[in-house]
């Protein structure tokens, strides 16, 4: 009883200050918030500057004694990509998807074999076309080319899951994401177990003569993640204040009262399933172009749950709240490579601390956070 | 394509899907008593079953076993591998509610808290394993050799396959019996139908829930036992694509209905066997979701049906 | 959502227009829902037996009947969440069996819940908003880009009423910008659903706690807020099941007045409800069910006087009547 009231007050202690800091910037007129939004995007381009020890000093293996303080940063932007997209899916329209991993692995691979010399895709075209050894579809190209394939991706796996119901949609997710893994793996086209090298970036196949997205130096890499994730934060936005933002919030509340009237669920689930789809899509796509090469070992279930974990760690429903979650579990297990053994034993306890002690999320979505509380309150205290 | 090999030697393969299946059953069942019961996916059991592996692993070699041991010895080392595989596995699960599940249902949290506390718990204890005992796999001792019991026909069976089946089979019976016959299992029916009524009848509800727990993680630590007969071997994340056939055999025969999950988790088997011979294991995965997927878009809550509450049917 | 603040509560009235689906209707014995020769089964169970009555546009026609009579039966045949075993439905001359949900709302049939079901995380205003769905013709595409502008009316125009230098500046830019541009599509859908949606909370009384997340409101006012979300649909006929559920006499006394100011808006009302003083004060007509079947039709005078309807509600045996 005593537990579960002081519990009780640490939680509604720990909503209300955030909730508070949230409803005092809410409550600023809109022009300061505008400001305010500014500036806090300017700090973001920044960032990659900034010489904090300790905070900003990360190791890597590629340089001997090299900080790769901006290269964790290009990470923690394509996480954030990544978390905002699967926000849409989780947060807005309530479908649990585990098997995001799989939208990011086809994105990677778009590019991957479309723009990659070395790729058998390409070079089944150059034979087919009789064109020149060094020639491969333009990164430029690649990239719409990646989100529509990512996003016809996602219609297909929805259009036959997305009637099922929740758990089960879970699972069928998760089987996906693998199946992807394993297609990739397995067959010849996609250049097998060994992966796919010499993907390029803006500038075209890797190499030491690339002026600005080169190999070394992440902070171009850095400020283009951080532009698409602006841009895409402001294309969300404009959904979830819409018609379409509505409905799924609809959906996701009640979906038989949602169809009575007059939206029609299916409709709505299959577009949040391609707009997830799609910034999986770009992200993976961001990712393999950084990488220069990837293989289908990357791109396993462990990391679909990753991505979730992600979403609802953050407070699902909120993307500020997603990006945090998302910048946190990126960030922190490079902080803490020295004990890379120990990290992912250390990323479970936390998973598990935070939903047990704060299941809304670091920064909870306003009205979720409201509805842990109300539903806390209904339990009788004896129980 | 391989279609000669499957063909040629159906039975075979069949039996032997039969054997893998048994395992996948076994562990489903876990997945299908919580589901039934609270509707949640207990992410957990996988690990559960984990334990179970690494605990034959400690007990045998803690008796000494070693390759093809004398037939006393081999009775005590699957009587003691049995014992304590099922005691760690089913005492694993019930600390698993208590110390998660528990407080969580208190908060009357919604069920993707649950997904994600129990997805922690199971990094948890999948690395604390892989820190202790490394993460390469770890072998176990062949206690008991392969050996063609009989043949019928041109198929060979073996006593781990009879083994496997019959041991799948008695403890489904069990189960069975106990669920539908005793006064636990009509306390377990009680809260699975409706939980506030049942609470109001006089059923402990949390009782009730420590018992599904603790029935999941005695079978899965019988299948864990069986696993090692089956493979010789185990490693720390050993749960993980385990874990994931197994609910995907609960989903297949239809989440929360007991039967259902033998069913499931039979044909997996028998269809990844079936998919390895085809095409030389590269796609035995793939197989299996596909099923799942085509299985569900025909009949959305399973071969037989969902829920536990109405288990008789 | 828009700067607009609906805690304005003014006394004009709201604008009908604006509500209204179409113009006044006369009231003319034109058939707007037939059910013709209904009957359901559940396995060995009948739950509605050989049941046939029609509604005529803009009458409120109500279906009463003991507990257990097939009332909520009848009414999920009628809104196609039922197939009925034998028999048809037709709604302004189209089958209603067979087609989905939203589909049956876009014919014009809206409904509420016995139990309510609003979307308790969000507020008030959105949960109207969300009935405005199928009034939108932009989607996805039209929200994301927003290209497809039209030359509005000077009353669509953004203000320009700051007092602060700064503000008033980008105020003025952005009125600039709709002047030369227009504004899209999009927005004036978005801005007109939004009007429609305070318009209609208005109309039935809960304007003030437009911001309100709808699982916090007060009981009476989720009821009002479900048929303000009905109506949002914009539907020829409105289905209210048990809307008084759980009221009090002042409360059913309001819900009466709301009922009738309804209809004369020109919208067709069925009405289930248990309490009888309610439904004979409002209703035109009404179907009394019993067991399945229907016992009685006719205008709330004659059934009163009916004597199975009597024997229906007071446990008699009809013949002893």
């Amino acid at each position: 009883m005593t537990t579960t009231t002081s519990r009780k007050r640490l939680l509604n202690g720990l909503s209300d200050a955030t909730g508070g800091i949230g409803d005092r910037f809410r409550a600023l007129p809109k022009w300061q918030r505008g400001l305010a939004f500014l500036a806090f995007v300017a700090f973001l381009y920044y960032l990659p500057l900034l010489g904090i020890p300790g905070l900003t000093w990360l190791r890597t293996d590629s340089i001997e004694g090299g900080n790769n303080w901006a290269g964790v940063l290009f990470v923690c932007a394509v996480y954030v990509l990544i978390a905002i997209g699967l926000n849409v899916v989780i947060g807005l329209a309530g479908l649990l998807d585990l098997g995001y991993v799989g939208f990011f692995a086809v994105g990677a691979y778009s590019v991957a074999l479309f723009g990659s010399t070395q790729s058998p895709v390409v070079k089944a075209l150059q034979e087919r076309f009789d064109l020149p050894q060094g020639w491969a579809v333009a990164w430029a190209i690649c990239i719409p080319i990646a989100i529509a394939i990512a996003m016809i991706s996602g219609v297909l796996l929805g259009w036959p899951t997305l009637r099922l119901r929740g758990d089960y949609l879970a699972i069928v997710t998760l089987g996906f994401g693998e199946i992807i893994r394993i297609v990739v793996r397995n067959v010849s086209w996609s250049g097998g177990p060994h992966g796919v090298a010499a993907i390029p970036g803006p500038e075209g196949a890797p190499s030491a003569d690339n002026q600005v997205f080169g190999l070394i130096d992440a902070k171009p890499w850095y400020w283009l993640a951080l532009t698409v994730v602006l841009l895409l934060v402001l294309a969300v936005r404009r959904l979830e204040n819409s018609r379409v933002g509505r409905a799924w919030l609809a959906v996701r509340e009640d979906e038989d009262a949602a169809a009575v009237m007059g939206v029609y669920p299916f409709k709505y689930k299959l577009w949040a399933f391609a707009i997830g789809a799609a910034l999986g899509g770009i992200s993976g796509a961001l990712f393999a172009s950084r990488q220069g090469f990837i293989e289908p070992n990357q791109f396993n279930a462990q990391l679909s749950i990753l991505f979730v974990a992600m979403v609802v760690v953050g407070g699902a429903g909120n993307m500020a709240g997603v990006a945090l979650g998302a910048f946190l579990l990126a960030y922190l297990p490079e902080r803490f490579r020295d004990f890379a053994e120990w990290r992912f034993l250390v990323f479970g306890l936390a998973l598990v601390l935070v939903m047990l002690l704060r299941p809304q999320g670091l920064i909870p979505s306003r009205r979720r956070a409201r509805e842990l509380k109300d539903r806390a309150e209904e339990v009788p205290a004896s129980v | 394509m391989n279609f000669d090999e499957l063909f040629g030697h159906l039975g075979q393969h069949t039996v032997d899907g039969l054997a893998k299946g048994s395992i996948y059953a076994l562990v489903a069942l876990g997945y299908t008593l919580v589901y039934g019961v609270l509707k949640l996916i207990n992410f957990a059991h996988s690990e559960v079953f984990m334990v179970g592996t690494f605990t034959v692993v400690g007990v045998w070699s803690l008796l000494g076993a070693t390759d093809s041991p004398p037939l006393g010895t081999l009775l005590l080392l699957l009587a003691a591998g049995l014992l304590a595989a099922a005691l760690a596995s089913g005492l694993t699960a019930v600390a698993v509610e208590r110390i998660a599940y528990r407080r969580l249902r208190r908060m009357n949290a919604p069920p993707l808290i649950f997904l994600i506390t129990a997805i922690g718990l199971s990094l948890v204890m999948s690395e604390a394993f892989g820190l202790w005992q490394g993460r390469l796999v770890v072998g176990i001792p062949t206690v008991l050799e392969r050996d063609v019991v009989f043949s019928i026909g041109g198929t060979d069976v073996t006593n781990t396959q009879i083994i496997t089946v019959v041991a799948a089979l008695v403890m489904m019976a069990g189960l069975d019996v106990f669920i539908n016959r005793t006064r636990y299992g009509r306390g377990v029916r009680a809260v699975a139908q409706n939980p506030d009524t049942a609470a109001l009848m006089g059923v402990n509800k949390d009782r009730v829930i420590a018992l599904i727990f603790l029935l999941g993680g005695l079978l899965a630590g019988a299948a864990a036992l069986l696993y090692a007969l089956r493979y010789g071997n185990t490693r720390f994340n050993v749960g993980f694509l385990l874990g994931l056939k197994a609910f995907t055999a609960a989903v297949l025969g239809g989440i929360g209905n007991l039967r259902g999950a033998l069913l499931g988790g039979l044909l997996l088997g028998v269809v990844e066997v079936y998919a390895a011979t085809l095409t030389q294991s590269n796609w035995e995965d793939v197989a299996a979701f596909v099923v799942l997927v085509v299985v569900l878009l025909f009949r959305p809550t399973g071969l037989l049906g969902e829920s536990l509450g109405r288990a008789r049917a | 959502m828009s700067d607009q603040n609906p805690d304005v509560t003014s006394e004009e009235t709201p604008d009908l227009d604006e509500i209204r689906s179409s113009g006044p209707v006369p009231r003319q014995r034109e058939v707007l829902l037939d059910v013709d020769h209904v009957t359901l089964r559940f396995g060995g169970v009948t739950a509605l037996d050989d049941v046939s009555f029609s509604l005529y546009r803009g009458e409120i026609l109500g279906l009463i009947g003991p507990n257990g009579a097939g009332k909520t039966t009848c009414f999920n045949v009628m809104t196609g969440v039922y197939r009925p075993t034998s028999g048809a439905v037709r709604f302004a001359g189209q089958k209603v069996t067979g087609r989905k949900p939203h589909q049956i709302n876009r014919m014009g049939i809206a409904r509420t819940f016995q139990n309510i079901r609003l979307f308790p995380e969000m507020t008030a205003l959105e949960n109207v908003m969300v009935g405005t769905d199928s009034q939108h013709h932009t989607s996805v595409m039209g929200a994301l880009f927003r290209l497809y502008r039209k030359k509005v009316k000077p009353h669509e125009l953004p203000v320009v009423d700051s007092t602060n230098g700064a503000v008033r500046i980008w105020q003025q830019v952005r009125l600039g910008c709709a002047k030369v541009f227009g504004i899209s599509r999009h927005t004036l859908e978005e801005r007109a659903g939004e009007r429609k949606a305070l318009e209609l909370l208005k109309f039935v009384g809960i304007v003030g706690r437009a911001n309100e997340l709808a699982r916090n409101l007060p009981y009476g006012d989720q009821r009002r807020l479900e048929i303000a979300r009905a109506l949002a649909t914009e539907p020829k006929l409105l289905c209210l099941d048990e809307p008084a559920a759980g009221f009090n006499p002042a409360e059913k006394e309001e819900l009466n007045q709301l009922i009738r100011r309804i209809r004369d808006l020109g919208y067709t009302v069925l009405l289930i409800e248990h309490d009888m003083r309610l439904v004979m004060g409002v209703t035109d007509r009404i179907v009394v069910l019993e067991f399945g079947k229907k016992i009685a039709e006719g205008t709330p005078a004659e059934v009163r006087d009916n004597p199975k309807v009597i024997a229906a509600y007071l446990g008699e045996p009809a013949d002893a009547a």
